[in-house]
């Protein structure tokens, strides 16, 4: 088990490399300048110089890359060109919409999807195995920002009952800040919700064809029972494998509908900075991506060890 | 079980106490602006985006002089002033007894830090141009005397731009995050990616607003924008970004759509160094080419002021050049023909992210296509605009709002984008910043819009309307938009 961690651990750290060094050459040669575009159409050209040294681009690329790199090893990300705070903070508060949106998300979609995937594999070819199997083929059609802006127009516009977006903080307090979470949450998870529901289900009918099933059966465990204790366990692996793919995606992938809600986290974060060029908090706020999905996959890695021993020696 | 009869109740009871809340409210002293863009710091003297003004002028910040919402420009820390009869000294007498939000005092070594830094060597005010002609600024017992290289009647408007306020020397370092000026609303705090919050500045030297907070909200896209009017989380929005839902704001008595002029001219602006473009018969001929008015019904929905030349129509001293440029696709070809390019010719159409150009793009390029211009449309965001039309000058058209006010002055710059060198319209603009006779100032303007007429410098299209909506209770929120601002000083709810 150790040497599988550390081998796991190998592959983290050089993944990290490979895309810090990805992320800064490809947002190098991306066109746009921070400074002209704060200054705008009538700025001189020595104001624009002069603020070019102000933020230190004037110096040479490789040792800004060096600079960025040993910032961030050190927990420092720099301080953004255009709002002119530490990457850091602003990263943090708005880790504190996009984490909590996320796991929100992942939560209501793993509460729908868990009883309805085990419900219709349990039931299947019946009435409610195909039920489910239609409700979820509409799940995954209907794309997550229309369904958000039905959801604005019912329970905003016309009921009153949630606002139209916005995030108070959660300094407003915890029922009002996952109140205006509610509905992005919702938004955000029935296509989730959908897919993972049919990957536990097809994965829970593979095992149920098992051998081992059947020898459970055989023992005299009744078809409930047998699935309780032998099925769902073994038809773990893929469906953690889609969850993790799922929060990494919840987590950086709710560009649109943070747009939709107006919700100041990460994904809005990187569209308003690759807009405006600030190029630091772009190439920090990716690099820290890349650092959640590795780590999530070095979790679900982890996890398919704990799920299934045998993997533990293999890889 | 338990937990969850629990949290209902909690939900019930936290529903009910916002009812509660929400009736007891009698004259409401908030108010909720919904902005498109969030400003990317609060330091109006170190950054060019409109938003920034949007937030602070008149509110947080103060100069000078002030524009008012009809343009004109008006006294503010400025109580009245004296010019020498050579047009060189100025002399500002100050308001008395006004401090800065951190409460120190304010007086005539504030406005000499403020200009002095702003025309500094290592400046990065983005309107440095403003100061060009200033040779001293001085505290000459209390007042502020300003001292010109050449008389210039452009001074006291050019003091009353968001870029030329006046700042406390002791609070520039971190002016960009948390703004101290001496205006009537102080800054209270900023949830980055959502709101700023201000609030009413209890020692305020002039008039005490009527607004006891106000929240800036940013709202992106314009389907949101939409939503938050309906669902009453903003209450008002001055420049709402989707031009096509007005008419359902209008059609409901909780809305009122505010509708004013700006700033901004927008123009096909033309590579003058580029062939044929450098060809007078050619831009002509795609003046000719262009309709304005679908244009205008096409891309704004009918919101905008046709114009003939780069001026703003609201302008006393402005003239109606549209005839010159009428549509006529037949006499377009004439042109083309006269120019020898009977069979066309094809060019690039570059376009920035905004929906006037976006928009305006596609119908332009139909049109031109129309006389057998051939257009090659490519969409760019602004930092590669920027770089490529605006630097880098690879472009054919492209289309843009020039939203600084009175900047016909740009023609007189040969590097500027567009490249138009003029002799005569340089020395005329020359001579017009040193005139300070009001007449002859009109009449000088007024012939540079008819040179640049005439060589029909760039395609002009129209100008932009100021589009807000508004709950109908909320008043005194500016109409028009002499400058980029939210001016909150006179905005109050009627019972």
């Amino acid at each position: 088990m150790l040497h599988y961690i550390f081998k796991r651990t190998l592959i983290l750290l050089a993944t990290l490399i490979v895309a810090s060094l990805v992320v800064f050459v490809s947002l190098e040669i991306v066109p746009g300048d921070p400074a002209s575009y704060m200054l705008g159409l009538n700025a001189q050209e020595d104001t624009v110089a002069a603020l070019r040294a102000e933020l230190g681009l004037d110096k040479p690329k490789i040792a800004r890359y060096f600079s960025w790199v040993s910032g961030l090893v050190t927990g420092d990300f720099g301080t953004s060109y255009t709002y002119r705070t530490p990457v850091a903070d602003m990263v943090q508060d708005r880790m504190w919409v996009s984490l909590p949106l996320a796991i929100y998300a992942l939560a209501l979609s793993t509460l729908i999807a868990f009883p309805a995937g085990v419900y219709a594999a349990s039931r299947r070819g019946g009435a409610g195995d195909t039920t489910v199997m239609g409700l979820t083929q509409l799940g995954v059609a209907i794309p997550n920002f229309w369904f958000a802006m039905l959801l604005v127009l019912l329970f905003a516009i016309k009921l009153r009952w949630f606002s139209a977006g916005g995030f108070p903080g959660w300094d407003a307090g915890f029922f009002q800040a996952m109140k205006s979470l509610t509905l992005p949450a919702i938004a955000l998870a029935l296509p989730q919700a959908s897919i993972l529901t049919r990957v536990m289900r097809s994965s829970l009918l593979d095992v149920l064809n098992e051998d081992f099933m059947r020898t459970a059966r055989a023992k005299g465990l009744t078809r409930r029972q047998a699935l309780w204790k032998h099925a769902l366990r073994n038809a773990m692996i893929p469906v953690l494998t889609i969850m993790g793919l799922q929060f990494s995606f919840l987590l950086a992938g709710a560009i649109i509908i943070e747009n939709v809600f107006y919700l100041p986290g990460l994904g809005r974060l990187i569209f308003q900075s690759i807009a405006s060029r600030d190029l630091i908090v772009v190439e920090s706020v990716v690099m820290l991506l890349v650092l959640a999905v590795v780590l999530v996959t070095f979790l679900v890695d982890l996890a398919y060890a704990w799920v299934d021993p045998r993997l533990r020696g293999t890889r | 079980m338990k937990t969850i009869k629990l949290s209902r109740a909690l939900f019930r009871a936290g529903m009910l106490t916002m009812l509660v809340i929400g009736s007891a409210q009698a004259a409401k002293t908030d108010v909720t602006i919904g902005m498109q863009l969030e400003p990317p710091n609060l330091d109006p003297t170190g950054g060019a985006a409109a938003a920034i003004d949007e937030v602070v002028y008149a509110n947080i910040f103060e100069g000078l002089t002030r524009f008012g919402s009809d343009g004109a420009v008006l006294p503010a820390l400025a109580k009245s002033w004296e010019i020498s009869d050579d047009g060189l000294t100025y002399t500002f007498a100050l308001q008395e007894g006004v401090k800065f939000h951190d409460g120190s005092e304010f007086n005539a070594d504030d406005v000499k830090f403020s200009i002095d830094r702003a025309m500094a060597e290592d400046s990065t005010n983005a309107q440095k141009q403003l100061f060009a002609n200033i040779d001293s600024v001085e505290n000459v017992n209390g007042a502020a005397v300003i001292t010109l290289k050449a008389s210039d009647g452009n001074l006291l408007f050019n003091l009353a731009w968001g870029d030329a306020v006046i700042v406390p020397a002791e609070a520039i370092e971190t002016l960009a995050t948390s703004p101290v000026g001496t205006g009537p609303f102080k800054f209270k705090n900023w949830v980055q990616g959502d709101q700023i919050v201000i609030e009413k500045n209890p020692d305020y030297w002039g008039e005490a607003v009527k607004l006891d907070t106000a929240t800036f909200k940013f709202i992106s896209e314009p389907t949101a924008a939409f939503a938050a009017m309906m669902a009453g989380d903003v209450d008002a929005f001055p420049v709402f970004p989707a031009p096509e839902n007005l008419a359902q704001f209008e059609a409901d008595p909780r809305f009122t759509v505010v509708l004013g002029s700006t700033e901004g001219e927008t123009i096909l602006s033309t590579n003058h160094k580029q062939p044929p473009l450098d060809n007078i018969k050619v831009r002509q001929a795609i003046a000719h080419a262009i309709d304005r008015t679908a244009i205008i019904d096409g891309a704004m929905y009918g919101y905008g002021t046709p114009i003939g030349t780069h001026f703003a129509p609201h302008n006393p001293a402005y003239v109606d050049l549209t005839a010159k440029s009428e549509y006529d696709p037949e006499k377009s070809k004439a042109l083309l023909k006269e120019a020898g390019l009977e069979d066309g010719f094809s060019t690039t159409l570059k376009l920035p992210p905004p929906a006037y150009a976006r928009r305006g793009g596609e119908i332009i390029a139909a049109q031109l296509r129309a006389v057998g211009i051939d257009v090659e449309i490519s969409n760019l965001e602004w930092a590669q605009w920027l770089e490529q039309v605006f630097k880098g000058k690879d472009f054919g058209l492209t289309i843009v709002s020039h939203t600084e006010p009175m900047d016909i002055g740009i023609y007189a710059n040969p590097e500027y984008y567009f490249q138009y060198d003029n002799a005569d319209l340089q020395a005329l603009l020359a001579s017009f910043a040193e005139e300070t006779d009001s007449e002859q100032r009109t009449s000088m303007l007024q012939q540079a819009q008819n040179i640049i007429s005439d060589d029909y410098v760039n395609g002009y299209l129209f100008q932009l309307a100021k589009t807000g909506v508004a709950s109908a209770k909320l008043k005194g929120l500016w109409e028009n938009s002499p400058t980029q601002a939210n001016d909150l000083t006179g905005v109050y709810w009627e019972d």
